[in-house]
């Protein structure tokens, strides 16, 4: 039980985000949703490779320990931080932008290409 | 040395250097720029037509990076590819074949529409990171590696579709963009780290050959089908598409018509390589045939009301993207039952890929002519426009070929590849055609509008000064006619040689997994 309590955390984060994508009128806060999706997913991915007791995967420097985390998920972790990080500083600049266009950051407001 | 080995890293090393001496190329000045943008491009189209001769010729071809010897998958007895693979069969030769078509003309076209604005330098770097991320995806062998095309491709157009900075309407179409494809991709993510957690592995042919369809399957096929629908654009998930068609500039717009079929084909990838076989029930396909039938109608039907001309053609995006699900659904439904595979499921996706490649190139050559009316007169309102067959010839001349080809009508490969989907999916259920033949028609009709008020009737008082756009842009568009007259005058020649083994490579799973897991599954 104990040992599944990040994917737990990850489901939570997961849907906190999405509703707040869907409900919040603010765009500000909608690219904040956005960047928690992303450190939900980077979670997980590290959860997944986690092994209970197990050293980290270098070994010179993996001591006594037989058993070592999966190095690969760790890997994707750190891409996928580094894309996370390059959208959300593209999402914000774009969303200065519209600031500067439309002098409003509610999603309501921001409706010129509807229908 | 022998080059033909290397293609499939070349393919994506060629774009991704031009989108790094970019910057610097175009402190030279505008001719240099010219010469780099389609240079670099041409050389990825000619890579592009090598890889996909060679693949016809020798099989799947697989690249690994970073390994010891670049061409075995399984080093030293390992039971995993552990690297990052490239694998390119005759499916992914065929899109490779058309997203590098598309590059060539867009960059063509951009020379010229481009020339009168500054940021050049980021305009042509941001190009080819575009055109890397879509090869990317075509070629990679990797889920991951997926994932990080998906996202080089996104960042590359979400800056690309907001290049004019000025405009409100860009600005909050790339927003619009960006936000519908973050979700997206990190739902891809997460799909893909379950495939992980569960098998151990990333590489697609090795979970395909380990995959056992349970619930966790399921559920993780609802995801990629979710998240990759949404990036090409099918129905409940459009609403990006035809905004941020129509505000790009269209020469980026020919290029995210052809980075939209990438996702496609991840789409078509996952079905037809990860799950083939071992996919249980029909659930699955026949979401796939909805939402290709919900596309189609919706998307034409919404795009008959609209009159500014990117977008109408935009919506017409979301209706052709339906035609492919079509097809290749019906595929999926039948893959297992041999004898009406034959009968009608294989003619279903040759129509499918058939019309992707139609769809890209008369897609694209519609959003550059829509350009170059934009570029000879300034206005995009059809209401606005008028009696432009006088001034424009050439563009008029190449409107037609596209128009004709997107309705269907017969002597063009629109018609072919419509006609395929309509015989075969009829043996499914006939309301499955009757749906397809009225979109055609709703198709036609708007056309023949869109002709009708931009091309013909009296002269605006507004566009006697009109000329015809230069030579640049004529020679992009034209490329894209060859393209298109190509697969209308031989489409036994094009469908024998480039369709046929497309299809046949899609289905035969074992092939796909055999290329790296090495014969034995």
């Amino acid at each position: 039980m104990i040992g599944n309590a990040p994917f737990f955390v990850v489901g939570i984060l997961f849907l906190a985000a999405l509703v707040a994508i869907f409900m919040e009128k603010n765009l500000i806060k909608i690219a904040i949703a956005i960047s928690i999706i992303s450190s939900a997913v980077n979670l997980f991915l590290v959860a997944l490779g986690y092994r209970t007791g197990a050293t980290i995967p270098i070994h010179y420097l993996a001591g006594e320990g037989t058993v070592m985390v999966l190095p690969t998920p760790q890997a994707m972790t750190l891409t996928a931080i580094v894309i996370a990080l390059a959208t959300t500083a593209l999402l914000l600049s774009i969303i200065m932008l519209v600031y500067r266009h439309y002098g409003t950051l509610n999603v309501d407001e921001i409706r010129r290409l509807r229908g | 040395m022998n080059w033909n080995e290397h293609l499939p890293a070349l393919l994506l090393a060629v774009p991704l250097f031009g989108a790094f001496i970019a910057p610097v190329v175009c402190l030279f000045g505008k001719t240099t720029r010219n010469i780099l943008m389609t240079g670099i491009t041409f050389i990825t189209l000619i890579i592009a037509l090598l890889l996909w001769k060679n693949v016809l010729a020798g099989g799947p071809a697989i690249y690994v990076m970073g390994g010891e010897s670049f061409n075995i998958a399984l080093p030293s007895g390992m039971a995993l590819p552990i690297r990052i693979i490239l694998e390119a069969d005759a499916f992914s030769a065929f899109m490779v074949l058309c997203g590098a078509i598309a590059a060539f003309a867009g960059a063509l076209f951009s020379t010229n529409y481009m020339e009168k604005f500054s940021g050049m330098g980021r305009f042509t770097s941001l190009y080819f990171l575009l055109t890397v991320g879509m090869l990317g995806m075509m070629v990679t062998g990797d889920l991951f590696n997926f994932f990080i095309f998906i996202e080089i491709a996104s960042i590359a157009s979400f800056g690309l579709i907001a290049f004019w900075r000025d405009k409100p309407e860009a600005i909050e179409a790339s927003l619009k963009y960006a936000l519908v494809s973050q979700v997206g991709s990190m739902v891809f993510l997460i799909a893909a780290g379950c495939l992980y957690g569960k098998y151990n592995a990333l590489n697609m042919a090795a979970v395909g050959s380990l995959l056992q369809f349970g619930t966790m399957e399921k559920l993780v096929l609802v995801f990629f089908v979710g998240s990759l629908a949404m990036k090409c654009g099918a129905f409940p998930m459009h609403m990006w598409l035809p905004d941020a068609y129509a505000e790009a500039p269209s020469g980026v717009t020919c290029l995210l018509v052809a980075v939209s079929q990438a996702s496609l084909y991840g789409l078509m990838r996952v079905c037809f390589s990860l799950y083939g076989i071992n996919l249980g029930g029909s659930f699955i396909p026949w979401m796939i045939i909805a939402m290709g039938l919900a596309s189609m109608f919706f998307g034409v039907s919404m795009a008959v009301v609209q009159h500014e001309i990117k977008r109408l053609i935009g919506y017409h995006s979301v209706s052709q993207v339906g035609y492919m699900l079509l097809g290749l659904g019906v595929g999926l439904l039948v893959l297992k039952d041999a004898r009406s595979m034959a009968e009608y499921g294989f003619t279903a996706m040759k129509g499918g890929i058939f019309h992707i490649f139609n769809y890209t190139m008369y897609k694209a050559l519609l959003f550059l002519a829509a350009g170059a009316i934009y570029y000879a007169t300034g206005k995009r309102d059809l209401n606005q426009l008028g009696g432009l067959a006088r001034r424009m010839p050439f563009t008029t001349f190449m409107f037609v070929i596209a128009a004709a080809a997107i309705s269907g009508l017969p002597p063009f490969n629109g018609f072919v590849s419509k006609l395929l989907i309509y015989e075969s999916v009829f043996a499914v259920h006939p309301a499955l055609t009757v749906v397809a033949l009225v979109t055609s028609v709703l198709t036609l009709a708007s056309f023949v509008k869109v002709f009708q008020t931009a091309f013909l009737g009296p002269e605006k008082n507004a566009l006697v000064s009109t000329r015809e756009v230069p030579a640049g842009m004529l020679l992009g568009m034209g490329v894209l006619t060859v393209a298109v007259l190509g697969a209308s005058l031989f489409p036994a020649w094009t469908l024998s040689n480039l369709v046929e083994p497309a299809a046949k490579a899609l289905v035969d799973q074992a092939g796909y997994i055999g290329a790296v897991m090495g014969g034995g599954l």
